[in-house]
């Protein structure tokens, strides 16, 4: 992400107001800028530093939840032990396909409503209001309104499909080969508006120049799409992508609410997998080391997409001659 | 070829426009339809008949007003402590440069990709050791440390648009560091902080999973909690205050967003909403 076009610059700073007291205005403004982060410092170390360092060496314990908790250091145990459950690898292959799929889906129908957006249609202001809708709304809320345009009894979905001639019986969140693409899509509605009004932002800064000249060189739509549109937008779709896998790979709520990971396991993402084994089996020990097995997995495939990124920017960049 | 055009954006556009309304027209129209409309198997959109009785009967025979209460409370004191600790932070964040400045924005970032899932097992455990666990108060504590990355970074990017010659111009005058903050900073930062708080509110007004964690007693549930308890088991029956329920649930934040919608958007890549 770029840090320099989302945070205003503050101006240079001009020379001390007290020439005579350089050094001294200088720790006084060191000490004032202390005060005013500490309050800020000790909330995030206490519950978030400190937590996270708590999680790493619990993975390396024995630790049951229980009242008075007595356990021991268990040394590697936990991972290898992990290593033979098989549900553990299942519920990530599942959060793997989740996850995916949800991201790339969202930047596909994100960037379809974006190019749309920004092509001068009416409806544009409903459209932008309705995009908001999703994101603002609370997970819970968004899981019970999907249950019921899924219901097998009455649901609205297959009320269409019935009144089409298609079968209209089918339980959509209860089936075992429905189960994963209907929470998938749940997923792309809550995290598609966000996409698209980032995309829209990053469409508007493109110079209507570039299209126009492409244009009168002859390009149709689509190659002006990959030739000015897409290569503008790269640097946009490449943070937004990486946030949004991390956000869907971490996401709980929704899948908690809509299935709880079932029918048999089929929805069970790896968070959900996690928050089970730690609060209804009470093993946070071992819940600890899935926990850390899971951030290495993201943090590897987000350095693998991320290098491949910044290896087509360099070929770019070599083909151009720079 | 450039005729038809038009037309097919429109059809585009009108599929995305039931895509994304559709659910919530569903919702509000299942929160106003009798139990009898609910339980049949013909799905309508418009209700046959308007029963206003869900939206009473989801508050009154649910007990969803006292966790509609117990979120209000810890919606507003996480925003009041998250506003109140990340108004002198961000301003220390945008004006100073060095470490503090690249430590702080290191981190703001580094927290979007906090492993949620590692950190909630210590945090319970620290919680409960505190007596905090299963408490508002401890609820409280941990939504503002998880809103405050987000505070941070939306003000610190209204402190940064405040002109430092100001500050300087007031300086000159004699007056203290703490009083040009007062009569010069904070009045031009105010929409910044109502924006801010906004969002802090629906943040912690939406938020799911560390109450689930945390809440174990049905008086301290969130509203949220206490809606995902209607879905399984007996909630199923009364599917129409459910409804109604979830639909007064969205209400306050689809207020604050659209209220707040051009000014989110440039935060929008730091974001801050996590399922």
């Amino acid at each position: 992400m770029s840090t320099d076009t989302l945070l205003p610059q503050a101006a240079p700073k001009k020379p001390s107001r007290k020439p005579a007291s350089r050094g001294q205005a200088a720790r006084t403004r060191r000490r004032e800028a202390v005060g005013l982060v500490l309050p800020s410092l000790i909330p995030i170390l206490v519950l978030s530093v400190a937590p996270l360092l708590i999680g790493v060496f619990l993975a390396f314990t024995n630790a049951r939840l229980v009242r008075h908790p007595d356990y021991g250091f268990a040394g590697v145990d936990n991972f290898t032990r992990l290593a033979g459950n098989t549900l553990f690898w299942d519920s990530l292959r599942i959060g793997l396909i989740w996850t995916v799929g949800v991201t790339v889906l969202q930047l596909a129908a994100a960037m379809g409503l974006a190019l749309l957006l920004n092509s001068g249609l009416k409806l544009q202001g409903l459209t932008r209001v309705l995009a908001l809708v999703p994101w603002a709304m609370p997970p819970v809320v968004v899981a019970i309104m999907w249950q019921m345009i899924y219901s097998a009894n009455g649901g609205p979905l297959n009320a269409v499909l019935g009144s089409v001639g298609l079968p209209s019986d089918t339980n959509w969140l209860g089936d075992f080969s429905t189960a994963l693409p209907a929470v998938i899509v749940v997923g792309v509605w809550v995290g598609m508006p966000q996409t698209t009004v980032t995309l829209l932002a990053g469409l508007q800064q493109i110079p209507a120049e570039l299209h126009e000249a492409a244009a009168v060189d002859g390009a149709g739509a689509w190659r002006r799409f990959t030739a000015v549109t897409w290569p503008a937008l790269r640097p946009i779709v490449t943070s937004i992508t990486s946030l949004n896998f991390i956000w869907n790979f971490n996401s709980f709520s929704l899948v908690y609410v809509l299935t709880a990971g079932g029918p048999g396991g089929k929805t069970m993402v790896p968070v959900l997998f996690v928050y089970l084994e730690a609060f209804k089996n009470r093993e946070i020990g071992y819940a600890a080391a899935m926990g850390m097995v899971l951030v290495v997995v993201v943090v590897l495939i987000l350095a693998v997409y991320l290098r491949s990124q910044f290896r087509d920017d360099r070929a770019a960049d070599v083909r151009k001659g720079r | 070829m450039r005729l038809l055009l038009r037309p097919a954006q429109y059809a585009a556009l009108a599929l995305y426009i039931l895509f994304l309304g559709f659910p919530l027209l569903w919702l509000i129209s299942a929160s106003v339809k009798s139990s009898g409309e609910l339980n049949s198997l013909s799905a309508s959109l418009l209700p046959h008949e308007w029963h206003w009785e869900n939206y009473a009967e989801a508050f009154t025979k649910q007990g969803l007003l006292h966790s509609a209460w117990n979120s209000l409370v810890v919606a507003l004191a996480s925003t009041a402590l998250s506003v109140l600790i990340a108004v002198p932070a961000a301003y220390v964040l945008a004006r100073l440069r060095g470490k503090v400045r690249v430590a702080g924005v290191g981190w703001i970032l580094v927290s979007q990709v906090f492993p949620v899932v590692l950190i909630i097992l210590p945090l319970f455990l620290i919680l409960r050791t505190l007596g905090l666990a299963d408490n508002l108060v401890g609820l409280t504590l941990v939504h503002t440390t998880y809103m405050l990355p987000f505070a941070l970074w939306m003000l610190q990017g209204y402190v940064a648009a405040i002109p430092v010659e100001l500050e300087e111009a007031g300086a000159m005058d004699g007056a203290s560091r703490l009083t040009v903050l007062r009569t010069i900073v904070f009045p031009l930062l105010a929409p910044g902080v109502v924006a801010t708080a906004m969002f802090s509110f629906v943040s912690s007004w939406n938020e799911f999973f560390f109450a689930l964690v945390l809440l174990q007693s049905p008086e301290n549930y969130t509203l949220p909690i206490t809606l995902n308890m209607f879905v399984g088991g007996e909630g199923k029956v009364a599917l129409g205050p459910l409804a109604a329920g979830a639909v007064l649930a969205a209400i306050p934040s689809i207020v604050f967003f659209s209220i707040l919608r051009r000014k989110l958007t440039s935060g929008l890549m730091a974001g801050a909403v996590k399922g």
